[in-house]
């Protein structure tokens, strides 16, 4: 099966890194502040257009700025470190952004019991707390209906126990509606709990150092050995190859 | 208080904070007692012959005044004065508005347009009145103009700065969801601006007050200016203040309006609102 999103050989802060995201997969992009994973993931994201090297996006998907695929995002969703609701409009109108006013209502109700928030579609921003906030931008993230969710750090705001719950929320959606995802982390646990590869980037200047599959079924439980394997492999890795 | 009503006061008080403030500001009886107190000792001042009457009217012969002009020509000066400065302040504004979003969004605009603006805001407003007196004439079209002058600034020097401290993460999600420049500004940056688009606003509207009366003084027939400059010519102190109380009144409820609009469109905002609660 062709990939619906390819970066081969983009060298800007960091040297030469490729990678491909098949439909329904998700990977994780791990490693330190700087390493230069955020910059992928927007320039994945059509965020950012000043790179060397090719990003590809299958044709069937649809997206980048200079789609004109029509509304709703096209096929791509994104969801950022920080909620990034606009304060003067409510819960809905911020999950419904991408159609305005012509934004679908029965989707937005729709989303909202997906991501826990029933009822609270009439609420400002400022009214949210942190999780609540962030529950809301991962339904803008999916109103589009997107193949692809491209994922910037979307859990390290928030505590412990929103983050989990979170993570669990993210698994859940990405099964009932078959989303790839790409997922940019510095947690481990997080990355391996949720992927089905891992991509080590670091050094400087960054590149990438190593891939670890996950060949776990799922639903996953965060408390199999399988998991603390691979973790303890990757933090091998990072301590070798001194990044941390 | 029976344990049974606690539900129902609970409710009532969350809906009560749910309500955006929309109320106008009301006045404590604080607010009134510095010029009560001023008022009085000035009455006396007056009736004691401390003070001529001829150069400060005592505050109850001001009363009487204000009440005789209420009878009759009072409301035709303000009628022309409310007229003047709601045609010369929508039309700055309006302007400043389109103007000021140009160049807030477009570094070219801003090369082309802020240093000529830069150059003709120096220029003293009052500075303007001969010019525009030979060019109009004496008619309304020169004391509009004059007004307009004075609200453009302000709105647009805070529109520009408004757009430009928009929150760079939030024009990303303009790009993100492809908006066109027309949706960027109408969904993201005009929003985002509005609190700076209401200072300025405000400002406007006082400066707008103070050009209508610099317009009125010079040359008119009608309005509050008039009814100073009459005033001042037919040695009527008491006409003056008048005229100064009724202006002071119709700046305020004219800024007040403008307040609750404000207070309505700007309910999303989170702020720090100066008494200890944010």
């Amino acid at each position: 099966m062709s990939a619906l999103l390819e970066l081969r050989d983009i060298r800007k802060s960091f040297s030469g890194v490729s990678l491909s995201l098949a439909p329904g997969e998700v990977v994780s992009l791990l490693g330190p502040s700087g390493c230069g994973k955020s910059t992928l993931l927007r320039i994945a994201a059509g965020l950012d257009d000043e790179f060397a090297g090719s990003l590809e996006r299958n044709p069937l998907l649809g997206f980048g700025p200079d789609s004109d695929t029509g509304r709703g995002g096209g096929g791509v969703g994104v969801v950022f470190q920080e909620p990034r609701l606009l304060p003067w409009l409510t819960v809905a109108q911020n999950i419904g952004f991408a159609d305005g006013w012509l934004a679908d209502d029965t989707r937005i109700e729709h989303l909202l019991r997906d991501v826990g928030l029933e009822g609270k579609g009439e609420l400002l921003p400022k009214q949210l707390s942190g999780g609540m906030a962030q529950r809301a931008a991962i339904a803008r993230g999916l109103y589009g209906r997107p193949q692809v969710l491209l994922l910037d750090e979307p859990f390290s705001a928030v505590d412990a126990f929103t983050r989990i719950r979170l993570q669990d929320l993210i698994q859940q959606l990405a099964l009932e509606y078959d989303i790839s995802i790409l997922l940019v982390t510095h947690d481990l646990d997080e990355a391996f709990y949720l992927s089905d590869r891992v991509l080590l980037l670091g050094g400087t200047p960054s590149r990438l150092r190593r891939e670890f599959p996950v060949p776990l079924p799922r639903p996953r439980d965060r408390r199999a050995v399988e998991l603390a394997f691979l973790r303890g492999e990757a933090l091998t890795e990072l301590h070798q190859s001194h990044v941390i | 208080m029976p344990p049974q009503s606690l539900p129902t006061q609970s409710l009532r008080l969350a809906r009560q904070r749910r309500q955006p403030t929309l109320r106008w500001p009301r006045l404590s009886w604080r607010a009134w007692l510095l010029p009560l107190l001023l008022c009085a000792v000035l009455e006396l001042v007056v009736r004691v012959g401390w003070l001529p009457e001829h150069q400060m009217p005592a505050p109850s012969s001001v009363a009487l005044t204000l009440w005789q002009l209420a009878q009759g020509a009072l409301w035709k000066h303000v009628a022309a004065s409310l007229a003047r400065v709601a045609a010369g302040f929508s039309i700055g504004a309006a302007l400043a508005i389109l103007i000021g979003t140009w160049v807030g969004l477009s570094q070219r605009a801003e090369a082309y347009l802020e240093p000529t603006f830069q150059a003709l805001r120096a220029i003293p407003s009052l500075a303007w009145v001969p010019l525009l007196l030979l060019w109009l004439g004496i008619d309304e079209t020169p004391k509009i103009v004059l007004i307009a002058l004075g609200a453009f600034f302000p709105v647009y020097l805070s529109l520009v700065a408004g757009v430009r401290n928009v929150d760079r993460k939030w024009v990303e999600l303009g790009r993100l969801y492809h908006l066109s420049p027309f949706a960027l500004v109408r969904r993201i940056l005009l929003p985002a601006a509005l609190p700076s688009l209401f200072t300025g606003l405000r400002g406007a509207l006082s400066l707008s007050w103070m050009f209508l009366v610099a317009a009125e003084l010079i040359a008119a027939t009608r309005g509050l200016g008039y009814l100073l400059s009459d005033g001042r010519e037919t040695s009527r102190p008491d006409i003056v203040i008048a005229a100064i109380l009724v202006l002071a009144v119709l700046g305020k409820l004219s800024d007040s309006l403008l307040k609750v609009l404000e207070q309505r469109a700007l309910a999303w905002r989170d702020t720090f609102l100066g008494n200890g609660e944010s």
